[in-house]
């Protein structure tokens, strides 16, 4: 029997006994910056493919969430920084090896073109404000300009959603000190799963059956490949060394096990897919059910993954 | 240059000296610490097998606190001395997230605060605060590339290991065993 104390009395807050140093807010930033890279993407390849009419809940509706995401996902974020008035430190400065330093960068990017997107469509959310008169008369220039460049902003978008998505789990498996993270794979799950959770808000904001059912099978096809990422994550770690195993065992068997095969592999994935089928083959059900429920998956993961994550270390 | 410590596993007697030296020394406030003592039980009773090590940073050649922070407040200073400077740190605890030995905490005041091989001492030549007030006199400090310093000299003729080597930093703080 090996047994490690440590003697000479240590409770630092937040890491002893076990790290427990992120908390809600990077949980809920991580699904935020991914909900809005997911929406954002598909907005700029709808509009890329010359569809915007056809897909109005993607391009003109959906795309009123990632402004707030984003600036709710800020707050939270700094707010949760124990230094925040040095915040600013971010911006003086770009570390190549640091995830964080480029998620800083790209969210600098993303979030005002966020906000220009939908400043882009204001013309079309308020028909009938009188945009030649007064203080609307002063931007309706910037807001034509906007509307006439939305295609440079969707080629803008495309890369920037993408890294912004998968940077969010890119950000965790660089720690190689918590094995649980520690994985290739994450980034692209992350990625994954932050367009599916786009995608179900697009099906809630769609504005025709033909866009829905577009967006369902979108759905659909990232719910499998998230569940095969999953899979093939779990698999990485029972192959890998003792560290990882120990790792895996909080989502086989352990603490996370409930929450993480029911709520997000069934009722966030499998359950949702199975509904989505049935919609395709015919069956009628209400859209909104497994659109929410991908959503809710999607929280409950980030949830997961931060609150495991920091149990599990190195042993020495 | 590079600066590491060795440290005797048989000679620590587990006394806490260097705790409460380094304390008081950096000014680390109450209830917090930059170094603590590890004891490692081997085996049941009567076969017993007990290790004592004086753990803190181990100043890491690859230092995952180094790479993952987006500011730059945690960097190598002389001697591969890793540091974070306060007031560039942004208290966002990715540092924290990466060290593999836990060696870091959230000062009170906000910014991230770990054992620094007391860099001020040293400069002025002196011992880091715990090397110097251990009274087995089981801690080792200098200049690695130097053939004659205390640590050099030590690690010629001991064994040794590290921490975690599987973590892949580097670590430089050698345990004689
Ligand atoms: S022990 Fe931890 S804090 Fe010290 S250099 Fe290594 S990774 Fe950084
Ligand atoms: S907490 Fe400070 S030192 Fe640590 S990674 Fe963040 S900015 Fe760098």
């Amino acid at each position: 029997m090996k047994e490690e104390l440590i003697i000479s009395g240590r409770n630092l807050p937040h890491i002893d006994p076990h790290l427990n140093l992120w908390h809600w807010q990077i949980s809920l930033y991580l699904f935020l910056g991914g909900l809005a890279a997911g929406i954002l993407f598909f907005a700029a390849i709808v509009t890329l493919l010359g569809k915007e009419k056809e897909y109005e809940g993607a391009v003109k509706f959906a795309t009123l969430i990632p402004p707030i995401a984003l600036v709710v996902g800020l707050f939270v974020l700094i707010i949760d920084l124990s230094h925040m008035w040095y915040a600013w430190r971010l911006y003086v400065t770009f570390r190549i090896t640091s995830p964080m330093s480029w998620g800083a960068w790209t969210l600098m990017l993303v979030t005002p073109l966020s906000f220009f997107w939908v400043m882009s469509y204001m013309k079309e959310y308020f028909l009938y404000w009188r945009w030649k008169e007064g203080w609307l008369g002063k931007i309706e220039g910037i807001v034509d300009w906007l509307a006439k460049n939305r295609k440079l902003m969707a080629w803008i978008l495309v890369p920037s959603t993408i890294i912004l998505g998968i940077y969010t789990g890119i950000l965790l498996s660089a720690f190689n000190a918590r094995p649980l993270w520690n994985n290739s794979i994450l980034g692209v799950l992350f990625l994954t799963s932050g367009l599916s959770t786009g995608a179900a808000t697009i099906i809630l904001f769609g504005r025709s059956h033909k866009e829905r059912k577009l967006f369902s099978q979108i759905d659909l096809i990232l719910i499998g490949i998230e569940l095969f990422l999953i899979t093939h994550m779990i698999m990485g770690m029972l192959a890998g060394s003792q560290v990882q195993l120990e790792a895996s065992e909080l989502l086989l068997g352990g603490q996370f096990t409930v929450t993480f095969w029911v709520f997000v592999v069934m009722l966030g994935l499998v359950f949702p897919a199975i509904l989505e089928i049935f919609e395709l083959i015919g069956f009628r059900v209400p859209v909104y059910i497994p659109a929410l429920l991908v959503i809710m998956g999607g929280v409950v993961f980030r949830f997961v993954m931060i609150d495991a994550g920091q149990l599990t270390r190195f042993l020495y | 240059m590079r600066y590491a410590m060795a440290i005797d596993t048989n000679k620590c007697v587990g006394c806490t000296d260097c705790v409460v030296a380094c304390q008081t020394e950096n000014n680390v406030p109450i209830g917090y610490c930059r170094d603590w003592i590890t004891e490692t039980v081997d085996g049941t009773y009567p076969n017993i097998e007990i290790e004592l090590r004086s753990e803190r940073c181990n100043h890491c050649d690859n230092a995952p606190c180094v790479r993952c922070c987006p500011t730059g407040a945690s960097q190598v200073a002389d001697g591969g001395i890793v540091i974070t400077v306060e007031d560039e740190c942004i208290g966002c605890g990715a540092c924290i997230e990466s060290c593999p030995y836990e060696a870091r905490y959230t000062h009170p005041d906000g910014y991230v605060d770990k054992c620094t091989f007391c860099l001020h001492r040293v400069k002025e030549g002196e011992l880091p605060a715990c090397v110097a007030v251990c009274p087995t006199k089981c801690m080792y400090f200098g200049d690695l590339e130097d053939p004659n310093s205390d640590v050099s000299k030590v690690m010629k003729f001991r064994k040794y290991k590290t921490l975690a080597p599987e973590a892949g930093t580097d670590p430089h703080i050698f345990y004689l065993i």
